[in-house]
């Protein structure tokens, strides 16, 4: 009873990990589902037919790498543009900076379907055709300011007398920019990149409205919730999580690896 | 852009920077700012103006949309649809509160009791990200399903019982009930809520907690005293990213729920896609704005104060 009481904390978040996990156990075990209907919601047998033939259903493939080409786009915009509005908020005093600040924040505060709804309303106005352009100026537009976000965090962390330094070892303004403050900043307009990326990738909300008749891999799943879900959705699932972890962990180990090798 | 902005490299740099053009210098920032901005208010500040617009038009789809300053339709559009904002407010304030619930246990064991498996338990809190969250989404509906474990489970503790009184399940379904579509946004939103509060727990000194514990509190005391209020602001901006992304959901209620438990992000995106009746849309989510943000505005403020005290 004791024990209990003083690893309620550690159980009680292990329950919440455990509550976040089980979607992806679900998603993962019902890729190897061989249902009988059109709907892949109930265990029937075990089947590897779908790991075989991840493309074997009309579109689906299509739409993935329509979903990865815009998450691509997107990132090198939002992340150039961020970029440049970090350093300019954090390197240089200017009017109107409080205006811009909250330009920057205002995306981030309001509900996603409130942007989407009024990109539409403008999109309808001008009379603009809905489809890979519409999409991809949305998402440059919402993942914006989460690269500025990331950005300016990094660049407020580090110390400006290493740009002075610079400046007096004689470095120009571009030297001192590409040498000194670029890489410094690295990180953040690389967490900044790989923000946007997943949010564009996973996005639905805005590109629901905003698609027209183009389809995403999240508008693909949306429609399949519709019409039937085929075990293949959950391979992608699957192996996008996958790849991801893997990503991730190797990212640690060579972090770490190149750590030690510093401080030897 | 940035490239034209800077002046070209100084070929002489012994020369002091007397002779570079003070006005080119000072407008540095503004090159910089410049695409971004332009970007900003084009495709987030105009759409606003058009939504406004758009929602005080009036005419058919046939015939084409005037503005005619019809206010009446937020009046008609507030009297039709409170019910799915009221609704709408109460599923995110209940996603939000369970967040908070579930997600503070987990983050302080990150911060403070996970030692070496820190690391991996930040990993294991942000990888369902990498699944694409529609079809985490859909998984509930097999984990909620009729008849399954989970709910048979539910059922023999006599949870359902608690949630049918609460009016939140109906029988022993948990499918289609108001039930199902708060533990779909919560759990889609949870992440949210636990990474802000971890930033501000790992933040925390731990000797405040032997500080507090020499002075004799009790563990209870030491979290009300020192722990809570310290991590306040990872409260605060935990549930602002958990409260105002779910108000506007409507994908957890269209998948996990039925028609008794739509949103008003449902009214709007049927208004602007299936209906196109697009001055009510625009209106009902100028409204859906106005609301956030007035709410968002309020509680910044009052959190704001109790963090001082």
């Amino acid at each position: 009873m004791q024990w209990l009481r003083r690893n309620l904390v550690v159980i009680a978040g292990l329950c919440t990990l455990a509550y976040l996990i089980l979607p992806n156990v679900v998603v993962t075990v019902f890729s190897f589902n061989n249902p009988t209907g059109r709907f892949n919601y109930a265990w029937q047998e075990f089947s590897l037919d779908a790991w075989k033939d991840p493309c074997g259903v009309a579109d689906l493939c299509g739409s993935l790498a329509l979903s990865l080409q815009i998450a691509l786009w997107a990132t090198i915009g939002a992340t150039v543009l961020g970029a440049m509005i970090a350093f300019a908020l954090v390197r240089y005093r200017f009017r109107a900076r409080g205006a811009v600040n909250s330009l920057i924040f205002l995306p981030m505060a309001m509900p996603e379907i409130v942007m989407a709804a009024s990109l539409l309303a403008l999109f309808l106005n001008m009379g603009v055709q809905l489809g890979f352009w519409t999409i991809l100026i949305a998402h440059v537009m919402f993942c914006l300011s989460f690269v500025v976000a990331a950005v300016k965090a990094r660049v407020l962390s580090m110390d400006p007398r290493l740009e002075e330094a610079a400046r007096d070892l004689y470095a120009g303004p571009v030297q001192t920019f590409l040498r000194v403050t670029l890489p410094i900043a690295a990180p953040g307009i690389a967490a900044g990149a790989l923000l946007s990326f997943a949010l564009s990738f996973d996005d639905f909300i805005i590109t629901n409205f905003n698609s027209g008749n183009t389809v995403t891999f999240p508008m693909f799943v949306w429609g399949s919730a519709q019409r039937g879900t085929p075990v293949q959705i959950n391979v992608i699932g699957t192996a996008m999580f996958v790849i991801a972890v893997l990503v991730v962990v190797v990212g640690q180990m060579v972090g770490t690896r190149r750590k030690k090798a510093q401080h030897k | 852009m940035s490239a034209t902005a800077a002046p070209p490299q100084a070929p002489a740099p012994a020369e002091p920077p007397v002779h570079r053009p003070a006005l080119r210098k000072k407008l540095v920032p503004y090159w910089l700012l410049l695409p971004g901005i332009v970007w900003l208010l084009v495709f987030f500040v105009l759409p606003m103006a058009y939504q406004a617009s758009t929602s005080v038009q009036t005419g058919s789809l046939e015939e084409g949309f005037q503005v005619t300053w019809h206010f009446r339709t937020y009046w008609d559009a507030l009297t039709e649809y409170y019910p799915q904002f009221l609704r709408s407010l109460l599923y995110a304030g209940t996603a939000t509160a369970l967040c908070l619930l579930l997600g503070y246990p987990l983050a302080y064991l990150i911060a403070f009791k996970a030692g070496r498996w820190r690391n991996l338990l930040l990993v294991l809190v942000i990888a369902p990200f990498f699944t694409s969250f529609l079809i985490r989404t859909l998984a509930w509906k097999t984990i909620l399903a009729d008849g399954g474990p989970v709910v048979g489970a539910l059922n023999t503790i006599g949870f359902l019982d608690v949630t049918s009184w609460l009016g939140m399940t109906e029988g022993d379904r948990v499918l289609a009930t108001p039930l199902a579509v708060v533990c779909g946004l919560t759990y889609n939103f949870l992440p949210f809520m636990i990474l802000p509060l971890y930033t501000s727990l790992e933040r925390i000194d731990t000797r405040l907690h032997e500080a507090a514990g020499d002075l004799y509190a009790t563990p209870a005391t030491t979290f009300r005293k020192v722990t809570f209020p310290l991590s306040m602001p990872g409260v605060v901006s935990g549930t602002l990213l958990t409260f105002i992304p779910a108000s506007g959901d409507y994908v957890n209620a269209e998948l996990l729920g039925s028609t008794d438990t739509r949103m008003i992000g449902n009214v709007i995106q049927s208004q602007y896609l299936r209906i196109l009746d697009y001055p009510t849309a625009a209106a009902l989510s100028f409204i859906l704005m106005a609301v956030v943000l007035v709410m968002v505005t309020i509680y910044i403020r009052r959190a704001g104060t109790e963090d001082l005290v």
